[in-house]
């Protein structure tokens, strides 16, 4: 295999055929739907299903379908998709089946506009859907990551039966830039011991998430619990730079993070002592990491493309450890690496140890 | 002496167990129909079928194969998912009228339109049965139920949908037929478009459904005879019995 130039939308979406994907039900949206198209040739090309559903709430349900033959299944979409899919995504969930989805976001609320925004945070990762759930969401940054998480994406969500969302924004979507596929997974399609097939030689199988007895919904919901504080406590995914002597750790995700880190690597050439924490596993939320950090740097400064959202999760974590700044534009508008740069310069001029060890921030201010 | 002859047993694709239904409620032929069409035709070992959201959310424990739960409405997608992956599966819907001709009107339409190699079989009752008999988008007019308590007033409420005269002008339809529940003929009529609905599916046709009326005793406020009584008179002229539709004339082909 070599580096090619590849689109983010595409490059998913043939990530997705070489890791298996057998089938693909999907709804045109901007700015995913690069993705489908790319999808509509490639998949009957290989023999196997593509459908353009008649809207997002029906495509989601044939991906629910689908997957309960425990084949490798997606769909993809962005926001105001993913709000009409969150009946089915909480059906998934329910009925714990493996699938994954695509959320290339865009800028909200409403119709919104098409220009790239983090803006569903807050959608995916705390739950998708009605009930208690929260799928695994992994943010890639760069396409080479995007292709390498979508093929992790259908692993895990085998392994865990679980809802997977890749959740990328319009940038990545639509960029270009150099990147490798993996070669083709030879895997050959098999019904799990759970799945449907027809139930000749063996009792009937029923794939459902009603539970009408209180007791028995408590046991399922329980069950679904346990199964997300092991995967809490197995997959949790970060990468940093400069961390080792950083007084300041800016965090950002996805496109976010690469103007995040243009920003940081300038402030160093300032002779800042900054660094970068990415989070590519937002749920579960890398706290595990993000702990290790906290108690040595003087200030965090969240960098996010949308009024605020993940910065809740890293003030779960921080705490009362050391303040925590929020830098955002939103709306589909681009952050510039200088607009992080004067961020970090004035949380920096701003951050004074107390007498007694404690970290302040002179004024706690939006920037 | 004569001897002991079985005249009427359960079907084998039907499971031992009592089911939640009402006294006099023909869900229980609907059901029996399936059973025995599935394993008349020897697929019942390799159908699954949809269930949906409303009194037939528990099929799944009655009828003897693999089963999924749909969320409402959402049947046809489900089922076009599961053919679309395992085409050589029998995949059938059992879907009431609020799940199919309300909620669920865009999937079945479109799943029709795509020409889904699967079977919908629509109960049509006039009544939203599961959460206590509020008019339903197949309520014929007049039809006094908790939601439209002066009488369903077509100026304020809209007329019933005829879901199965919609299928058939779909290309993507092959076989598309109302019958009733209401008395034994008709029920054999019935069992016969069911099976005729499958065997189009099994020759890999297209989008077929099977519309049955049915009855609710308990929400209609009838007794189960007087219930029958009314699909005849009242049902039956808003929704005429017949084969809407039979590509190749039921000459169907394996």
């Amino acid at each position: 295999m070599a580096r090619e130039l590849l689109k983010g939308n595409e490059a998913i979406a043939e990530a997705a055929v070489r890791a298996g994907l057998d089938a693909y039900f999907g709804y045109p949206i901007t700015p995913q739907t690069e993705l489908l198209e790319y999808l509509a040739r490639r998949m009957p090309e290989l023999g196997r299903a593509f459908v353009q559903a008649e809207s997002e709430v029906a495509a989601i349900n044939m991906v629910y379908g689908a997957a309960c033959t425990g084949r490798r299944v997606m769909t993809s979409s962005s926001g105001p998709g993913i709000s009409l899919m969150q009946e089915g995504l909480s059906y998934i969930a329910g009925a714990e089946l493996p699938a994954v989805v695509v959320d290339v976001m865009r800028g909200g609320p409403g119709l919104g506009n098409i220009a790239a925004s983090q803006s569903d945070y807050f959608q995916v990762t705390r739950s998708a859907g009605h009930g208690d759930f929260r799928p695994l969401t992994l943010a890639p940054a760069t396409i080479q990551e995007a292709i390498d998480l979508t093929g992790l994406a259908f692993d895990l969500a085998e392994r865990y039966r679980m809802l997977v969302i890749l959740l990328v924004d319009g940038n990545l979507g639509q960029m270009m830039e150099p990147a490798e596929l993996p070669p083709f997974c030879q895997r050959e399609p098999s019904l799990p011991e759970w799945a449907l097939g027809g139930a000749e030689g063996r009792p009937p199988r029923i794939i459902t998430s009603i539970y009408l007895q209180p007791e028995a919904l408590e046991r399922h919901n329980l069950a679904l619990q346990a199964k997300l504080a092991a995967i809490a406590e197995r997959e949790q995914r970060s990468s940093g730079m400069y961390l080792e002597d950083a007084d300041l750790i800016v965090i950002a995700f996805g496109s976010a993070a690469r103007v995040a880190q243009n920003a940081v690597e300038a402030a160093r050439a300032r002779g800042m002592a900054v660094g970068l924490f990415r989070p590519i596993t937002l749920s579960p939320f890398p706290s595990q990491h993000l702990a290790r950090l906290a108690p040595r740097a003087r200030a965090f400064l969240v960098v996010e493309m949308n009024a605020g959202q993940m910065i809740e999760d890293v003030r779960l974590v921080v705490g009362e450890c050391a303040p925590v700044r929020f830098y955002g534009r939103m709306g589909g508008v681009e952050m510039l690496p200088d607009e992080v740069v004067q961020a970090i310069e004035q949380t920096m001029h701003d951050t004074h140890v107390t007498k007694n060890g404690a970290r302040r921030l002179d004024a706690e201010v939006r920037l | 002496m004569i001897a002991e002859q079985c005249v009427y047993e359960r079907p084998v694709g039907l499971t031992a167990t009592y089911t939640h239904y009402c006294p006099g409620c023909t869900h229980g032929i609907a059901h029996r129909l399936t059973a025995e069409v599935l394993k008349e035709l020897g697929i019942l070992g390799r159908t699954i079928g949809v269930a949906s959201v409303g009194c037939s959310v528990f099929a799944y424990h009655y009828i003897a194969c693999d089963f999924v739960g749909a969320a409402h409405g959402r049947a046809p997608a489900v089922a076009t998912g599961l053919k679309r992956v395992l085409p050589d599966r029998v995949i059938f819907t059992y879907q009431g009228d609020g799940d199919l001709a309300s909620i669920g009107l865009a999937e079945v339409l479109h799943a029709a339109a795509r020409g889904e190699k699967i079977t919908v079989i629509f109960i049509n009752n006039a009544i939203y049965g599961m959460t206590g008999g509020q008019m339903a988008p197949t309520s014929p007019p007049g039809m006094v139920t908790s939601s439209s308590p002066g009488g369903r007033n077509p100026q304020q409420m809209g007329y019933p949908i005829r879901v199965s005269e919609l299928v058939a002008q779909i290309e993507g339809s092959v076989y598309v037929a109302r019958r009733s529940l209401h008395n034994p003929a008709e029920i054999r009529k019935a069992k016969k478009a069911l099976r005729l609905a499958f065997e189009h599916q099994i020759a890999g046709h297209g989008f077929t459904m099977v519309e049955l009326l049915s009855n609710c005793p308990t929400n209609w406020g009838l007794t189960p005879i007087e219930s029958l009584r009314w699909i005849e008179e009242r049902m039956i002229p808003a929704f005429p019995l017949g084969e809407l539709k039979n590509v190749g004339d039921g000459k169907v082909e394996g």
